[in-house]
């Protein structure tokens, strides 16, 4: 057995560190990191587009080159995989559906700008759920992907292919998108961590729209000090961006400390552990609580009461953006298109989003479509937005007097790949205590917290607005504690010097 | 006409020209004459991942018109997405304002006051919108039936628009057409719109007749087609009452080649525009401070103009309202003014020839006032003034001026309509007469009653057009220089 992966074993930060000294290692690198590619992606399909090996040593000699002259990049060298959900400019971007199957966009997301100019390479684009609705990665128009702890198990979605590159070591770190979950489902399903950052704090410029108002780009890393690496180069101001939160500039790596920046308040919400989580999940929180709570902290048990609301209202709120959203896909100007010859351009739309759209996708835009409509608007959206209201003012209240608040990220462990995807409501269970946050616009991070039969579990930690630094802080405690940090899933394991 | 009982409700949609850049992008506003579909980017164009950011400067412009329309202005400015799918509308909706739960529109309840058979009237409005235009379709033939396939520009994709929609109160295609051009004429002077710009001013008219339904107009481009359009309709909706038929309430369209309104497509439903709050651009406050910052940069409005119009020029009530009407015209007006100072006839010029020969060979305000700029105006009053001209000629040479392109003076001598008085033009010939008749002259040194010869010969050379008594006086000048000269010498 050749043990392929060397340099790959490294943190970020001290590949970052190692390139300096000498900038020929990042060759070494980008060929460990295909080498690994070209083992693990047939079997795990983490890529809808992986660009090929010599444009990533182009890019590669380019960044060597400007080292080499003194360029001191953040991400200088790094291989970054990013969500088929955010556009590259000349780099495919399909949002995983056949509706953009040939879209080539001619301009680039702001965090694509901001990853490149530190210094960061793009190696592809990642799987994940058409337009990234669902929370398996199954709703792919191109294929399903696989969880590299257990072949036979979804890893999670939407950004299932961005936590499965970075989980298998195809990328060192990823991108991906969270409407209602997506980036802490997957990164808890492959033993991850992923943050959706506040609301307003990254850039959604270049985020192909699902649910506008829900979603933001966050990291998603193997340990947390790479995760406080890229969020601190993607989030900041983007003035293309009217959502965008007028914030300075942080440096979430100076939160990567070991003693706690203050003796931590936790709360922990009862209604998401009351009932219908599984044993595994509940074993690896109460252990994650034992852990914090032998490091001071305080923790206790509060109840919000609307948390019950949040699964429906997360939903209303999705599909009705959605509905909105995903509108403009009509094959006039670029994306999937029919022959219009001799027709009325009503019938050719329409052939153009049945063909073109999934049946997930056709769903979510019908339901959307009819909470909007004249008469259902009050009853639902509106209600909706009482609600998320409400949600918003109950945890005001709980950071009042807590500093973050803790759930599991998930009620159970990945399911099989099939077992879910037919049976709607237990699908939709998933995102239980992940869309809360989404709602609420607050920053989550999710952290793995065990390893039960050989799969990761995750847990959740939600913090209070721009509180990222707090969540870091705590989860590089907690990653510290459990030494749950950079996990080989059962799929590369063959490829490590153990 | 009367006899129906007519209501009138129009929907007047305006670009604000004045802008450089469209509603929610760094595109440019000047989007006409640019080949198709390179005045746009990923935001215009409702590219994947692209989000809009709006331009703070129309919001200004709306809170302006809106301030002077006198309406009630939102406390928080909520962009709403009207949706609906037309292949000129590249997201499929319309980032717009929606005056209803969830929405808000910039402001409402306002009016204006508009001037009808010699008195006021006041016109309410109900609603002013900002949105976003959509791009432009482009029948190859000129018309959808009989076109192979359709073209689509995306230039006018996201200009920053106006949406002014007044209350049922007119009753007249005429008063709908004062409406309009009273409006105009407001937008005028805030500066915000250039209407001579194709496109730049659109309306929807909303008609009915007693016993009738409501009947939608599209697309019609100017006052005047909004008079005929609507007159067009009273005919048309009155005989079919009469004929014992019902209205229908449908959409139907302006046709201005053909000076008709068509059916539309009949929709087998009600549109549902599920309109809904735009989640990319968060409401925003709008502030007093802003508020009171438009309202100082308020430059005068029709209303105040036309007063004092008549206060300092003394014009009659009728000539300052029809010069105002139009910015163009009363700035002219003005600019003439300054040079030739005599208000109520320049006034009446303006009114009564130039503009109505404006109107009458189809030109645009600006490029006839470039054909008869203020000087040359003032230039004829002079000569009328001067009894070189009389008032038949004048009002003969403007639409001469008007038609050929040529300047005043090239009219005036090339069509002989004045004497030549110009003492140096008429020094030219004297000198050559002098020359071309050394006897006569020498006859005429001893004989003063011979000088008629000498102007005879002037009046042949200039074929008639020269002023006698200047002829004479300058002949008589001329002869003692001649004859101080010989005498000295001698």
């Amino acid at each position: 057995m050749i043990y392929l992966m060397k340099l790959l074993r490294n943190d970020a930060v001290e590949l970052v560190k190692l390139f300096q000294s000498d900038p020929n290692l990042i060759d070494e690198y980008v060929m460990e990191t295909y080498e690994v590619i070209d083992e693990v992606e047939d079997l795990i399909k983490s890529y809808i587009t992986l660009r090929p090996l010599d444009d990533v040593l182009r890019d590669c000699r380019e960044v060597r080159e400007r080292v080499r002259k003194g360029f001191k990049g953040r991400l200088a060298g790094l291989l970054i995989a990013v969500k088929d959900v955010i556009v590259t400019k000349n780099l495919r971007t399909t949002c995983a559906s056949k509706t953009l199957i040939d879209f080539l966009p001619p301009y680039n997301a702001t965090v694509i700008d901001r990853i490149t100019a530190e210094g960061g390479i793009i190696v592809g684009k990642t799987n994940m759920d058409e337009f990234a609705m669902g929370s398996t990665t199954e709703n792919s128009f191109f294929f399903p992907t696989h969880n590299p702890w257990d072949l036979s198990r979804v890893p999670g979605g939407s950004s299932g292919g961005s936590a499965t590159a970075v989980s298998a070591y195809e990328a060192t770190m990823a991108l991906g998108s969270d409407t209602g979950g997506s980036i802490r489902l997957p990164a808890a399903y492959t033993g991850i961590s992923g943050l959706k950052p506040t609301y307003g704090l990254v850039s959604r410029y270049g985020l192909i729209s699902y649910g506008t108002s829900l979603e933001q780009i966050g990291p998603m890393a193997r340990n947390v000090g790479d995760l406080a690496l890229l969020l601190s180069v993607i989030a900041g101001h983007d003035p293309r961006d009217s959502t965008s939160l007028y914030v300075d500039e942080v440096d979430y790596t100076r939160f990567l400390r070991l003693t706690p920046i203050k003796n931590y308040k936790i709360a922990v919400i009862r209604e998401c552990i009351e009932e219908g989580v599984d044993k595994a999940v509940l074993t690896s929180l109460n252990r994650s609580i034992y852990l914090l709570e032998s490091e001071g902290f305080e923790i206790s048990e509060v109840s919000i009461p609307a948390i019950k609301y949040a699964l429906p209202t997360y939903y209303i709120i999705a599909m009705a953006e959605a509905s909105s959203n995903l509108a403009r896909y009509d094959g006039v100007r670029y994306g999937y298109h029919v022959r219009v010859e001799d027709r009325l351009w009503d019938e050719a739309y329409s052939e153009v989003r049945s063909n073109g759209f999934g049946i997930e996708v056709k769903k979510r835009i019908l339901l959307g479509t009819f909470v909007l409509s004249a008469g259902y608007y009050d009853q639902y959206y509106l209600k909706a937005s009482k609600v998320r209201k409400l949600l918003y003012d109950e945890f005001l209240k709980i950071f009042n007097q807590y500093d973050v608040v803790l759930t599991p990220t998930a009620p159970s462990l990945p399911p099989k790949i099939g077992e879910v995807i037919t049976d709607p409501m237990k699908l939709y269970l998933s995102d239980i205590y992940v869309c809360t946050a989404n709602l609420v616009g607050l920053p989550a991070i999710s952290i793995p917290a065990g390893i039960v039969d050989d799969m990761p579990v995750g847990i959740q930690l939600i913090g209070p607005k721009l509180g990222e630094g707090t969540l870091i802080n705590i989860a590089y405690i907690h990653e510290f504690k459990t030494g749950l940090k950079n996990l080989t899933p059962t799929v590369v394991r063959p490829y490590v010097q153990s | 006409m009367s006899s129906h009982n007519v209501k009138i409700g129009l929907e007047v949609h305006v670009q604000v020209t004045s802008l450089k850049t469209k509603l929610f992008c760094s595109c440019s506003s000047d989007y006409r004459g640019k080949p198709p579909n390179t005045n746009v980017c990923p935001t215009c164009l409702g590219l994947p991942g692209s989000l809009p950011v709006l331009n703070a400067e129309a919001v200004k412009a709306g809170l302006m018109v809106a301030l002077a329309l006198k309406c009630s202005i939102s406390d928080l400015l909520i962009f709403s997405r009207k949706h609906y799918f037309y292949p000129d509308l590249v997201k499929n909706y319309q980032i717009s304002q929606y005056d209803g739960v969830g929405g808000a529109a910039i402001a409402k309840n306002g009016f204006i006051t508009i001037n009808f058979n010699g008195g006021p009237k006041v016109v309410r409005i109900r609603r002013i919108n900002v949105e976003e235009d959509p791009g432009k379709i482009i029948y190859p033939t000129g018309s959808l039936l009989t076109s192979k396939y359709t073209l689509i520009d995306y230039n006018r994709s996201g200009i920053a628009l106006l949406e002014i929609v007044t209350e049922p109160d007119l009753t007249s295609p005429k008063e709908a057409r004062i409406f309009v051009d009273t409006l105009r004429s407001m937008l005028e002077h805030m500066g915000l719109v250039n209407t001579e710009l194709e496109g730049s001013l659109r309306v929807d008219a909303n008609i009915s007749l007693a016993g009738g339904s409501r009947v939608e107009i599209k697309n019609i481009s100017s006052s005047k087609d909004v008079e005929k359009a609507l007159a067009y309709e009273i005919i048309r909706q009155s005989k079919a009452l009469e004929h014992g038929e019902s209205i229908r309430r449908e959409t139907r369209h302006w046709d201005d080649v053909k000076k008709v309104t068509v059916p539309a497509r009949i929709k087998e439903v009600e549109e549902d525009y599920r309109y809904f709050p735009d989640p990319d651009l968060p409401p925003i406050k709008l502030s007093a401070t802003v508020i009171e910052e438009v309202k100082s940069k308020i430059p005068e409005l029709p209303d105040q103009r036309v007063e004092r119009f008549i206060r300092t020029y003394g014009l009659s009530e009728y000539l300052a309202n029809v010069l105002v009407a139009r910015k163009v015209l009363a700035d002219y007006f003005e600019e003439c003014v300054k040079t030739c100072k005599e208000p109520e006839l320049i006034g009446n010029i303006i009114v009564n020839d130039f503009k109505r020969w404006v109107e009458e060979l189809d030109l645009s305000m600006n490029a006839a006032i470039n054909m008869l700029p203020p000087t040359d105006l003032c230039r004829l009053i002079h000569l009328l003034n001067g009894n070189v001209i009389n008032i038949k000629i004048l009002k003969g040479v403007i639409p001469k001026v008007l038609k050929s392109g040529k300047n005043v003076e090239t009219v005036i001598y090339e069509d002989g309509y004045a004497d030549i008085s110009d003492e140096s033009v008429l020094m030219r010939i004297v000198d050559e007469v002098i020359q071309e008749n050394p006897k006569a002259v020498s006859d005429a040194l001893v004989n003063p009653k011979a000088i008629n010869y000498l102007v005879g010969q002037v009046m042949k050379k200039s074929r008639g057009r020269a002023n006698p008594d200047l002829t004479n006086k300058l002949l008589i000048k001329k002869l003692n220089e001649i004859g101080r000269a010989s005498g000295s010498a001698g």
